[in-house]
């Protein structure tokens, strides 16, 4: 079993839903991201979101904008992603590893060579913003057979045929994006979510993350009682960039973050306690 | 006729959008719902004669179609080569080929009951005739523009407030043409019910780049009647200037199949492709994913997109449109480029022969002109696309050649 599936199972025998935390590769350079990243299943990660830079990130708002940015002037690039996630998986083999960026950092390193040394990094899984199912055969085949699992996406745009055709060749979760819209800027309506959420779990058995427009804890709660997953980036991002710009030394930038990230999971863990007790 | 040559270089693309390797859908999940219903409308509107009736109406009566096919008679005795002969769209209304595109998709948009418009724009020309169809449809406008183009096209920017149009400044990236792209994809996906993104280019997503070559094959389909009719003949040599292509790929389709016919396209070579300030793609590019198509990307080796730089404003672009990067790769079309230099001089060249502005974008195209024409004989053939007029850039060109205004 792969370890994205079998985290979801492991949580969905324990009754809660899974906090992902997102952080831009590289942000804002190697050593704090490596750091961060190592400390975040300690403080309540299920799954860790890890953005491959790119330079013209279309899905994104500013804030993982300037993420990518930073990044990409501190050096960062594809075989430095992978080095980060080696480096992780040094001290952790348990916890699944999602990559999420765009598909032309993976076309120029050459598909075949991503999925391979991807794979041999610990990669778990790969979400492709600019890769919809019409183009996504390129590389869910090559990314299968290393036993990497291709995400898809499914947004409130998607009719319910398309949502069948999402989900039919999805593997290790499926990915609702709460708002039409770029990451970190709109906020959603909370039933109507709920709602997309009981139509997606009719037409899939695979676990539901929900992302792109959570950005409290109190937000992350709430849908943690309905999602099976929550993911949070352009908040967690944020606060990177607040501690980078008042030039905190890195030991606090990770401190500030890793102690952003505990409260988030720690609401996304409590959810359905309080639920059932309410 | 090798075993490689297709039938018809005509046909593409096919029914996933490609053109051979190129082109395809790649957008995020979010905006593929809208890209196929447009598929499926532009599709019907197509076919639809009450369509493309309204359409050929404002071509004539809005547009003053069908632009002069212009004998530059002093410029060929010049040059002492081929007979030259220039595509004018730099007399259509809004003075480039943009208008046509510009008509076909706002009908398309009211056709689909969306209320409001967005485009991007690079030297401002495909912003001003958005605004204008804009606002001759009514409808609210957002144009898109990088700073750095703001700065450098402020009389478009002018045109553009007055036509009722809101031009956002875009400042993330290189704070160009491919930065308002990403600004007005992020806009898109916020607003997908209401908006519709009038792309200017023969790139983007499919169906875009066939709709605006469709929309643009009105120059060549022109030029070649026109040509007809002048010298009884189909001309030996067609060129255009190709930034993102779509004044390109309008003018060399309809030629696509005449196998006697030699087409050439034109980049910018900026400060010279030896350099790394240049904006030609398709010369020293490798195949990408940018904006929606694969296509050659100027692009370091991690996969990033790097900035491209020429003096017009209009083909700073590191893309292409997908259909280019096939008809290169399977040599239908020769790609060659001319440096800001060069395209000064032949800005400076059509100005005196002939009393012509030109822009800046077909001043490349004329630079190659200049190379080409001497070496063929006088008996031979050359149209070249003016795609735009050059009013825009006399700020510009003044810099450039050290006057003050």
């Amino acid at each position: 079993m792969s370890r994205i599936a079998g985290r979801f199972m492991e949580l969905g025998e324990r009754g809660r839903a899974a906090f992902i935390p997102f952080v831009t590769a590289g942000d804002p350079d190697f050593e704090t991201c490596a750091s961060i990243i190592e400390k975040l299943p300690e403080m309540g990660a299920d799954l860790i979101e890890i953005g491959v830079p790119f330079s013209d990130p279309m899905a994104d708002g500013p804030s993982i904008q300037a993420a990518s940015l930073r990044a990409l002037n501190a050096g960062m690039s594809v075989p430095g992603v992978f080095e980060l996630v080696r480096r992780f998986r040094r001290a952790d083999d348990a916890t699944p590893i999602v990559l999420m960026g765009y598909f032309n950092p993976i076309h120029a390193y050459g598909i075949d060579r991503f999925v391979t040394d991807a794979s041999a990094a610990g990669v778990d899984g790969l979400i492709t913003v600019d890769l919809p199912p019409e183009e996504d055969a390129v590389l869910r085949v090559p990314a299968s057979v290393k036993g990497i699992d291709v995400v898809r996406l499914a947004t409130p745009t998607s009719d319910e045929m398309r949502l069948r055709r999402i989900a039919k060749e999805a593997s290790g979760f499926l990915y609702y994006v709460s708002v039409a819209g770029v990451t970190g800027t709109k906020s959603f309506a909370e039933a109507d979510l709920q709602n997309s959420l009981r139509s997606l779990k009719r037409i899939t058995q695979l676990p539901c993350a929900v992302g792109f427009g959570i950005r409290t804890a109190e937000q992350a709660k709430n849908v943690a009682r309905f999602a099976d997953a929550v993911v949070i980036g352009s908040a967690i991002v944020q606060r990177i960039a607040a501690a980078v710009t008042s030039e905190m030394p890195s030991a606090s930038v990770i401190a500030e973050t890793i102690g952003f990230c505990k409260m988030l999971a720690d609401s996304v863990h409590a959810a359905r306690q309080i639920s059932v007790v309410g | 006729m090798t075993a490689l040559t297709p039938n018809s270089y005509r046909s593409g693309p096919d029914e996933r959008g490609h053109f051979g390797e190129y082109g395809g859908r790649f957008v995020a999940e979010t905006l593929m719902p809208l890209v196929l219903e447009l598929e499926r409308a532009y599709s019907e509107a197509k076919h639809d004669t009450a369509f493309q009736a309204e359409l050929n109406g404002l071509l004539k009566h809005y547009v003053g179609r069908p632009s002069a096919l212009y004998f530059a008679e002093r410029l060929t005795q010049h040059l002492g080569g081929a007979k030259i002969y220039l595509k004018r769209e730099d007399l259509n209304h809004t003075g480039a080929h943009k208008i046509n595109n510009c008509l076909g998709q706002i009908l398309l948009a009211r056709r689909m009951g969306k209320t409001r418009i967005i485009a991007e724009t690079g030297a401002g020309q495909h912003g001003v005739a958005t605004a204008t169809v804009a606002a001759r449809f009514g409808l609210p406008c957002v144009i898109y523009m990088g700073e750095v183009d703001i700065e450098r096209q402020k009389p478009n920017v002018f045109r553009m407030h007055l036509l009722g149009a809101e031009v956002r400044s875009v400042t993330s990236g290189s704070r160009t043409l491919k930065d308002a792209m990403n600004e007005a994809l992020r806009d898109w996906v916020a607003n997908v019910h209401d908006t519709f993104y009038i792309i200017g280019s023969a790139a983007g997503p499919h169906p875009y780049p066939e709709m605006v070559r469709d929309f643009q094959c009105v120059i060549g389909n022109e030029a070649r009647a026109q040509m007809i009719k002048a010298e009884g003949r189909l001309p030996d040599l067609v060129v255009a200037c190709v930034g993102g292509g779509s004044n390109a790929i309008g003018m060399f389709h309809p030629f696509l199949d005449d196998r006697d016919v030699a087409i050439h396209g034109v980049e910018a070579a900026g400060e010279g492709t030896a350099t790394e300030r240049h904006a030609a793609t398709l010369s020293k590019g490798a195949p990408g994913v940018l904006h929606g198509a694969r296509s050659y990307l100027l692009q370091n080796g991690d996969g990033q997109v790097l900035e491209a730089h020429s003096i017009s404003a209009g083909l700073d672009y590191p893309g292409v449109g997908p259909e280019h990067s096939w008809l290169k790769d399977n040599g239908r079309v020769s790609y060659y480029s001319a440096t800001d230099t060069e395209a000064l001089e032949a800005f400076g060249l059509l100005c005196k022969l002939e009393g012509i502005i030109p822009a800046l974008e077909p001043s490349h195209a004329i630079a190659h002109v200049m190379r080409a024409a001497p070496k063929m004989a006088k008996d031979e053939i050359i149209v070249v696309t003016l795609s735009g007029r050059g009013d825009k850039d006399v700020f510009t060109v003044a810099n450039a050649l050290g006057a003050s205004l």
